[in-house]
């Protein structure tokens, strides 16, 4: 009955009702984050169910899921550690090393590749002077090749860090990228 | 941001309110919102469960399962909380539907999940985005800040004494396998995505061990709207048991890709050649992947058939998500087939091993064959895994990814064979490097 045991020893509380943090002392992350994460373990039965979107925010602050932040989340969710790198590893957002300032994911599943998502992404390679997973030596740009992004419609398309950018073409490309690294780049937080 | 698109063919049912600033509480209100959930507090679940009923309305997720009949199957009694769960993991290539609702309605997202709660008896709703869908996430979290200021959400809604419904927007971090129902339920409680085994359902044993009812983001954003215009109105604009209108998104070689709002069993060959402009720069049509990668693939010649679940699965494939991909002549089906098992090799979350195993050997398989070293026995070994996949998971993605690979090669199986003598048909999309290295992810 692994359904059962999903449950876990703690038993479920209504919403809002008062799941106790475990007591963090020299918070790593800001004090908004820290404020965020105190509000965010509240909102659940159990407060594990925070830890996917409290490790995407963390690495949101940090640039990636730091040694320190998988301790310290741990300590908030009263997990191991170990049960903490078991979810980390399973996510593909989730990254344990820095990625460039402007992470370029460009997605090459079928619509966009239909539409030209090779070429854009061949075209970010040659344009960054980096291959997939790779960051350039100014940790301003990151590229990945991603699996479907969800804006098949509006293919081919990418994402630089959150912010969608749709019916690419390698000249629109060019302008996008001059623009983060201008500094006029959306940039959704 | 998403290009909005329209056509006379369209019935408009879901999108009534798109394009008109719905995501502002306000506008939404005046465009007939929050009226549907007053008035389901009013009748009360069963009047609420038997309006779904009579819709017609199947989750449009892509199972298509009747969302009334789901909803009926959650027990009155239950010593745990029960819950409403809206997925919104939108992952499936192909499909961005659920993009467009959360942009231009999210509302519509919450109103329908507080209705589902007040159908099945929860008290408390999730709404799961993907988490590459942050931009969206910051819009339902507006939308559920701004129904809770007005008193929709939260103790008492709506003024009425005893009735609470509280909503909690919740983020993924990039996992196609949480799109599957458990999988989904494992990653709201913290956990790696991996399925969990059924029986028992959700609607017995979901989320934190409650009662839960999990239905697609499209599914519960219709709900709203079958409420105020009744079952049986709803179930009239479909066809014969598929209820209603859904969302379709047309992507690929078409000359105006988008996402359009068409009657359940509308045919396909119309949706592509009229509703979507035709086949880009006049090229012809090879082949169409009709519900989301893991349909398969329907020829040229087999595209006279309706969009409903039933007409489609009698045609040999399904509606699935809704995505309809469309392949123009130059497209070269092995390379195709490649990119697709490649997708279902990344994601296969090596919980049951058919999958984890398969997935593997088929992409290796199509790897050796796309590179020239292919011998006509691939072939059936691919057919080999993919048959010995089917059925043989314990969620759908193993069967996701044998499904459209065995679509390919019994198909297009001439295509396969030709490649692999050295008569290709097709002009390479993938670059070269990817042809040697693979998706390196």
């Amino acid at each position: 009955m692994r359904a059962e045991g999903a449950v876990g020893n703690d038993k479920p509380k209504s919403c809002g009702s008062g799941n106790t943090m475990a007591a963090v002392t020299n918070s790593i992350f800001s004090p908004e984050l820290a404020a965020r994460f105190d509000r965010l373990v509240t909102l659940y039965p159990l407060k594990r169910s925070a830890l996917v979107p409290m490790l995407l925010y963390a690495q949101d602050e940090i640039g990636y899921v730091s040694e320190a932040a998988i301790q310290e989340i741990a300590t908030r969710l009263d997990l191991f550690d170990l049960d903490v790198r078991s979810v980390l590893s399973y996510y593909s957002m989730l990254r344990t090393k820095p990625a460039g300032k402007y992470n370029v994911q460009v997605c090459t599943n079928i619509s966009c590749m239909l539409r030209g998502g090779y070429q854009i992404l061949d075209h970010c390679k040659k344009k960054l002077g980096i291959g997939h997973k790779q960051t350039t030596p100014d940790g301003q740009f990151s590229l990945e090749e991603v699996e479907c992004i969800g804006a098949c419609c509006w293919a081919p398309a990418m994402q630089v860090n959150y912010d969608f950018h749709e019916d690419l073409t390698p000249a629109k490309v060019d302008t996008i990228l001059a623009d983060y690294a201008a500094g006029k780049g959306k940039d959704v937080k | 941001m998403p290009r909005y698109v329209s056509h006379p063919d369209e019935v408009i049912v879901l999108k009534r309110r798109h394009g008109q600033g719905a995501a502002n509480i306000d506008k939404y209100i005046e465009l007939d919102g929050y009226k549907a959930v007053q008035n389901a507090i009013e009748q009360g679940p069963d009047w609420i469960i038997n309006t779904m009923k009579a819709s017609g309305l199947r989750g449009r997720g892509g199972a298509g399962f009747p969302t009334g009949m789901k909803w009926s199957f959650v027990p009155k009694q239950s010593p745990k909380p029960k819950y409403v769960l809206v997925n919104g993991d939108e992952s499936e290539p192909g499909t961005c539907k659920d993009h467009v609702i959360f942009l231009e309605d999210p509302h519509s997202v919450i109103e329908g999940t507080m209705i589902a709660g007040l159908a099945i008896g929860a008290k408390m709703g999730f709404i799961y985005l993907r988490g590459e869908y942050r931009y969206l996430l910051k819009i339902v979290e507006k939308a559920v800040a701004d129904a809770y200021a007005k008193g929709f959400l939260g103790k008492n809604i709506f003024g009425k004494e005893g009735v609470d419904f509280d909503i909690v927007t919740q983020t993924g971090a990039g996992a196609y396998e949480v799109g599957e129902e458990s999988a989904l339920m494992e990653s709201l409680e913290g956990k790696r995505g991996v399925p969990r085994i059924k029986p028992p359902f959700p609607a017995v044993v979901g989320l934190y061990g409650g009662p839960t009812v999990i239905n697609n983001a499209e599914t519960i954003a219709s709900v709203p709207h079958i409420l105020l215009m009744g079952g049986e109105a709803y179930a009239k604009l479909g066809s014969e048991r598929n209820g209603g209108t859904r969302l379709f998104g047309i992507s690929g070689h078409v000359e105006r890709p988008g996402v359009y709002e068409l009657p359940m069993g509308y045919s396909l060959r119309k949706a592509i050649y009229e509703v979507a402009g035709g086949i880009k720069c006049g090229k012809q049509l090879k082949a169409v992947v009709p519900g989301g990668s893991s349909c398969p693939v329907l020829k040229a010649d087999e595209i006279d058939v309706g969009l409903d679940f039933d007409q489609m699965a009698k045609a040999g494939t399904m509606l699935g998500s809704g995505g309809i991909v469309v392949l123009d002549e130059t497209v070269s089906i092995v390379e195709f087939a490649l990119r697709t098992i490649k997708f279902y090799q990344h994601e296969s979350c090596g919980w049951c091993i058919p999958c984890r195993e398969g997935t593997d050997w088929i992409k290796k398989t199509l790897t050796r064959v796309y590179n020239d070293g292919g011998q006509k026995k691939d072939i059936d070994n691919v057919q080999y895994l993919a048959e010995n996949m089917m059925g043989r998971t314990f969620c759908p993605l193993g069967d996701a990814a044998a499904m459209p690979t065995l679509g390919f090669v019994k198909k297009f199986r001439k295509e396969f064979e030709d490649y692999i003598e050295g008569r290709k048909a097709g002009t390479p999309l993938m670059s070269e490097e990817q042809e040697l290295a693979g998706v390196g992810h």
